[in-house]
């Protein structure tokens, strides 16, 4: 600050330099498109911790949870989903996401392919938009890797890929633009900071359609199919959290009191999910798990996801406590009462938990619960708001996931031969082995 | 001579050893083995996963000895094995028909 005023001071005078200089204090309108340096440090952090998130974390997460003869195909489709999006969103995804669709730009952005219209100096706000651009590219790439929980141990890899391609041009794209690119729901004032509605509402129904259409593992329920490493699902776990900073704080889009709110309720969050997830379970099972406390806390970050900048730590702790709650149970309901093999729980976790961030950032936005809105904020009416949003996002990814799955299988299949299955994916799909012990 | 299989708690591994060892028995073959007799399993709870689990981690210990020690050998392994609780093991004796040692081609009690 002392530098820019010493430069302000010797290219336009006193006056100018005292009028410069308290120029930075104005809304950030005033100052469209100049370069925030602190934003822009700080996203660039974020967008690292987001990939983080991925690699390794969910990857070590979910690959954890399955057989030892399935863990490689898990890693495989973590790597190389964030490899094939990462190329899908540079050609397409972020034009169709973020770019202007003119006439129907309220579904769908269009153009940028090879984001050809973003040079070094383009600006998202006060960050480059080609920071911007690789910030979301990590939510794209986070989100189709969430999916693999509802179809692990049983999907073909060359499916995976296509899936993969199809599902983010057709879904994550679309909603994407809905919410953040300038879409109906944003006109409509629908709040999700970070991703609940974009990545884990999409997600987890995604995933449940998956586990239906292609059908539960062999042998489940009653068969064991414990996960083999709990010490590296619980390791992937720990990424996550400290990643989700990036997801959630990162969303604020500036280095400020913004970021630091959404990183306090983020941590509130997850904590407060793990311990009400454990006394749940410690309560209903005799014994608290360890797989129990950091579902718990997946449940906590991603119900907070949608409320993180909008909500205060009140808000945080009772979203929190209710995600624990709240998840635990719709898991052990799709599990044991509707015996659908969503194997890794996404929907319960990031379904179950998007939509009731959704709806509980209607209510925690609000002063009255430590919210961040202003005065005059009707809950009940951005309830609504949230409810369309809500229900919008299943319905639309719920069927088009739905076709994509028939059209991958017409054209390549969807799940491996059974002999393949009991084999194990490693060995049949990809010609290795995870242990040599 | 008799080959002496003794199924055992793995954590009572290293005391068998050392009681085969006081008594003069030189070598051993050890297998890592699940199974369950009348000791029940436990259950394990992975997110509403429920899973009962029968195979209990045993150890399989293997002695070949001439007859005149299987006696000793059979009352050591029971000395040092057994916990007094279910789940303690079985010992079985086989009769062993020949023993050969490979380096030098010994055969009968001298290659044991």
């Amino acid at each position: 600050m002392k530098c820019l005023f010493s430069v302000l001071l010797k290219k336009i005078g006193l006056a100018g330099a005292t009028l410069g200089f308290f120029t930075m204090f104005v809304p950030s309108f005033a100052l469209a498109d100049e370069l925030n340096s602190g934003d822009t440090a700080w996203i660039l952090t974020s967008t690292a911790l987001v990939l983080f998130m991925t690699l390794p974390g969910l990857a070590l997460f979910y690959s954890g949870l399955v057989r030892a003869k399935n863990v490689l195909s898990v890693l495989m489709q973590c790597f190389s989903i964030a490899c094939l999006v990462s190329i899908v969103w540079m050609v397409f995804g972020y034009g169709l996401a973020f770019g202007d669709g003119g006439s129907i730009n309220q579904i769908v952005g269009l153009g940028n392919i090879m984001i050809s219209d973003i040079g070094i100096d383009s600006m998202s706000g006060t960050i480059p938009e080609i920071l911007f651009f690789m910030f979301q590219m990590t939510f794209a790439i986070i989100t189709p890797a969430l999916v693999v929980g509802g179809f692990a141990e049983r999907m073909k890899f060359t499916s995976v890929l296509w899936f993969t391609v199809l599902w983010v041009a057709l879904v994550y794209a679309p909603v994407c633009h809905w919410v953040w690119g300038g879409g109906w729901l944003s006109d409509k004032g629908f709040l999700d900071f970070a991703g609940g509605a974009v990545v884990h509402i999409n997600a987890g129904v995604a995933a449940i359609v998956a586990a239906i259409v292609l059908g539960n593992r062999r042998g489940f329920p009653d068969t064991p199919m414990a996960p083999h490493n709990m010490a590296i699902t619980v390791a992937g776990a720990s990424m996550l959290w400290v990643g989700w900073f990036g997801f959630n704080a990162g969303s604020a889009l500036t280095s400020g009191g913004g970021a630091g709110m959404a990183m306090a309720v983020t941590h509130i969050s997850a904590a407060a999910g793990s311990l009400a997830w454990m006394a749940c379970e410690w309560y209903r099972s005799g014994k608290p798990t360890v797989l129990g406390i950091v579902t718990g806390m997946v449940a906590g970050l991603g119900t907070i996801t949608p409320a993180s900048g909008f909500v205060g730590p009140l808000g945080g702790l009772i979203i929190g406590l209710s995600a624990g709650v709240v998840c635990y149970f719709a898991t052990q309901y799709i599990k044991r009462v509707l015996k659908i093999d969503d194997s890794l729980d996404v929907f319960p976790v990031h379904g179950v938990g998007g939509v009731l961030g959704c709806l509980l950032t209607a209510v925690f936005y609000s002063k009255s619960y430590g919210g961040l809105a202003e005065a005059g904020y009707s809950i009940s009416s951005q309830f609504g708001v949230q409810l369309i949003g809500v229900l919008a996002t299943v319905a639309w990814c719920a069927v088009v996931t739905f076709f994509i799955l028939k059209l991958v299988d017409i054209m390549v299949g969807l799940r491996v031969k059974e002999d393949e299955e009991t084999e194990g994916l490693d060995i049949v799909l990809h010609n290795e082995r995870g242990y040599h012990i | 001579m008799k080959l002496v299989t003794a199924i055992i708690k793995p954590f009572k591994l290293d005391d068998a050893r050392e009681a085969l060892s006081d008594i003069g028995v030189t070598g051993m073959t050890v297998t890592e083995t699940k199974g369950f007799g009348r000791q029940k399993g436990h259950s394990e709870l992975y997110r509403g996963a429920e899973y009962v689990v029968d195979f209990l981690p045993k150890v399989k210990l293997e002695v070949a000895v001439a007859d005149n020690k299987v006696e000793e050998v059979v009352a050591s392994i029971i000395k040092a094995a057994g916990t007094g609780k279910i789940g303690d093991g079985k010992i079985f004796v086989l009769g062993l028909e020949e023993v050969i040692r490979i380096r030098t081609g010994e055969t009968g009690e001298e290659a044991l």
